[in-house]
């Protein structure tokens, strides 16, 4: 292999995790502030599906794009009103309203299926797209894909370095401290889960307007990438840029296997291809094993030195959620 | 008591009609006809003695399904990964069918050791989720996830790899069992009694236990309060693990069925999805067992009605997913707004 095609292919991974990179960052903001919203992988299809439909009919790829948060922001809507203003299951809402996003994307898709539409075209930055090497790889993109770059840094900036991101932690931590220093924790919830929601829904027509243009219904292949970044997000310790790291190992985990399957014949490709699926149960096990009760004992147990190393290297990896996760809050 | 049992049986009138017409503006806003559409749901699922037949093929594997989910739920536990444990029992199924393809044992011992080899292979998939989850410290959905994943790669890799069909691997899937492996049915019927007895009787076990045995109000306390019932002496987590073991083999039996009476053979999609609508079904009947039934059939007719949709009226079948969902959705919230209700009087 060339390091030209080397490249190409790498530029190629920094493109394919943008979509991710919308869901982690759209998911982690809402878990945050204490919603988990599990429409996601419904989410992503409908947006999908709504996107393409809106650019296609419109014939402008803006709409499209637009098209897609709105979805995503009233999916999460009904996420936000039915966990905090009604007090039910987040789990139970979310997971019904993947499966019927989900089912609602391919009804309305039929009519689309397969039909050529409009798609995102690569935008070379002058100057920087010169520069050996960096210029391929990250100023020959589309729009959407800066737009990622730019996103990882904006939401780790407003989470961790503005006092508004500090509420917002405070409201996923420890709401009940929140709201006396005055914070509105349910309606901030509701504007966090709602901004979350819109962002999820940039995955879906980052997809079919731009890394996979159009609509294929059950074939499009994006049944799936949801819960892949709900695990990415956990993987990611709610840190957009830990996230956003592991958005681009599982899309180079991809391409990797996707290099390999020549050099691997005896595999079949379909094997290969959901490679990353245990080893995103391993990375899980990896972030949350330092908190059972078992390991902690077996490291009391070791000497000194092994039980030093391990208990950082645990430590290291570890991901707590939020303490208020899933909790509803209430007043008195 | 009755006046309670009025406004429960209100509020799930409303939401079952706020489903309906929810689904209609939906139809509505493709040009499609909402009577026409769930007159061919109906005629489709109940039309005739076959198509009801098909119903009940639909309905086994998802009463299994829902019979190990409410386990799961009473001890509080999201078995997210009951889609794979269905497809691993599936894979085991036709492991054992394999193993015995050359034996003098009678059929009928083939065919009962490759279903509780279904059953054995299910419940080690969920054995996974559950160490994952008691050891590991990996919340069930996500383990559970993963796994579903995987157990799809494993079906696609013994069907493209081992298992492929002599000559040409492909989807169609791996080569049909012999007749004599398969669960006898009726007649020209294409519904096995043996594989409906199974079903019912499971979900009147599991009824048994949660309701009158001291293991299912146990287990009941662990899901409710895990901390409380660990000071009152429980085995916690050997609960959680008996749980999913329970869950994991009728799921298992959910997959045996595909294979033994349905299928004959491992495909892509054995699960057919019924792993997630069972999970539905658990949610709408509000994790009560004696509901099970009414609504396992009701969800498989209409599973079993929209296949004459496109063919009708160039729809696609996934709308019942749409109508199912749109149903759960709104009885969930009907409670949301019940408890709301109630708490300010």
């Amino acid at each position: 292999m060339t390091q030209e095609t080397i490249l190409i292919g790498l530029a190629g991974v920094l493109a394919s995790a943008a979509p991710v990179i919308f869901a982690v960052l759209g998911e982690t903001i809402s878990e945050r502030a204490g919603v988990i919203n599990l429409s996601m992988n419904g989410t992503i299809l409908l947006s999908a599906m709504g996107g393409f439909a809106v650019a296609y009919n419109t014939e402008n790829i803006v709409l499209g794009f637009l098209a897609g948060m709105f979805i995503g922001a009233l999916v999460a809507l009904i996420v936000a009103f039915a966990s905090i203003t009604l007090k039910q299951s987040q789990v139970a809402v979310g997971f019904v309203l993947a499966l019927t996003c989900r089912d609602l994307s391919y009804f309305l898709g039929n009519p689309y299926m397969g039909v050529p539409g409009p798609r995102l075209q690569a935008i070379s930055i002058p100057v920087l797209s010169e520069i050996p090497i960096l210029g391929q790889l990250f100023f020959k993109q589309d729009a959407i894909t800066y737009l990622s770059f730019v996103f990882i840094f904006l939401a780790w900036i407003w989470i961790f370095r503005t006092r508004p991101g500090l509420m917002l932690q405070g409201i996923g931590e420890k709401p009940a401290a929140a709201y006396i220093r005055g914070a509105n924790v349910n309606l901030m919830r509701y504007v966090y889960t709602v901004i979350g929601g819109a962002l999820i829904g940039l995955t879906g027509p980052a997809y079919s307007l731009a890394i996979r243009a159009g609509w294929m219904g059950t074939i499009s292949g994006l049944d799936g990438i949801g819960w892949i970044a709900l695990a990415i997000t956990i993987f990611g310790a709610w840190s957009p840029l830990r996230g956003a790291f592991g958005a681009y190992l599982f899309a180079f985990l991809q391409w990797l296997g996707l290099v390999l399957q020549p050099v691997l014949t005896t595999v079949p490709s379909q094997v290969l291809q959901v490679a990353p699926f245990p080893l995103m149960i391993l990375t899980l096990l990896l972030v949350n094993i330092g908190d059972a009760e078992w390991v902690e004992r077996t490291l009391a147990a070791m000497p000194e030195s092994a039980r030093k190393f391990l208990a950082k290297l645990l430590r290291a990896m570890r991901a707590s959620p939020p303490a208020a996760l899933g909790v509803p809050f209430e007043r008195d | 008591m009755f006046r309670k049992l009025l406004i429960n049986l209100g509020y799930q009138t409303a939401a079952l009609l706020l489903a309906f017409g929810l689904v209609s503006l939906i139809l509505l806003s493709v040009d499609a006809s909402p009577l026409d559409a769930f007159r061919n749901m109906f005629t489709g699922s109940f039309g005739s003695l076959r198509k009801f037949a098909e119903v009940l093929v639909a309905f086994v594997p998802l009463l299994l399904v829902t019979a190990g989910l409410l386990v799961t739920f009473s001890a509080g536990l999201w078995n997210i990964g009951v889609e794979g444990q269905v497809v691993l029992g599936a894979i085991s199924t036709v492991w054992v069918y394999r193993f015995f393809l050359e034996s003098d044992l009678a059929p009928g011992l083939v065919i009962t050791l490759a279903i509780l080899g279904g059953m054995l292979g299910g419940a080690v998939w969920a054995a996974f989720a559950g160490i994952l989850k008691v050891f590991g410290g990996v919340n069930e959905i996500f383990g559970g996830l993963g796994l579903n994943f995987v157990s799809t790669a494993l079906t696609i890799y013994l069907i493209f790899g081992p298992w492929k069909r002599p000559g040409v691997a492909s989807m169609s899937g791996t080569v049909p069992l012999p007749d004599q492996f398969s669960l006898a049915q009726v007649r020209v019927l294409p519904i096995s009694p043996t594989a409906l007895w199974i079903a019912i009787i499971a979900i009147v076990l599991v009824f048994i236990i949660l309701q009158g045995t001291y293991f299912g109000l146990r287990l009941k306390a662990v899901g409710r309060n895990f901390r409380a019932a660990y000071m009152l002496g429980i085995p916690t987590w050997q609960y959680s693990m008996y749980s999913f073991l329970i869950c994991g083999a009728l799921a298992g039996a959910a997959g045996a069925v595909q294979v033994a009476a349905v299928y004959h053979r491992l495909i892509p999609s054995i699960s057919s999805g019924y792993g997630y609508l069972g999970l539905m079904v658990a949610m709408l009947i509000n994790y009560q067992a004696i509901w099970a039934i009414p609504v396992a059939l009701f969800f498989a007719a209409l599973n079993i009605g929209s296949i004459q949709l496109p063919i009708q009226m160039k729809l696609d079948s996934s709308l019942s997913g749409v109508l199912q969902g749109v149903l759960v959705l709104f009885v969930l919230l009907a409670a949301g707004v019940r408890q709301r209700f109630t708490r300010k009087v």
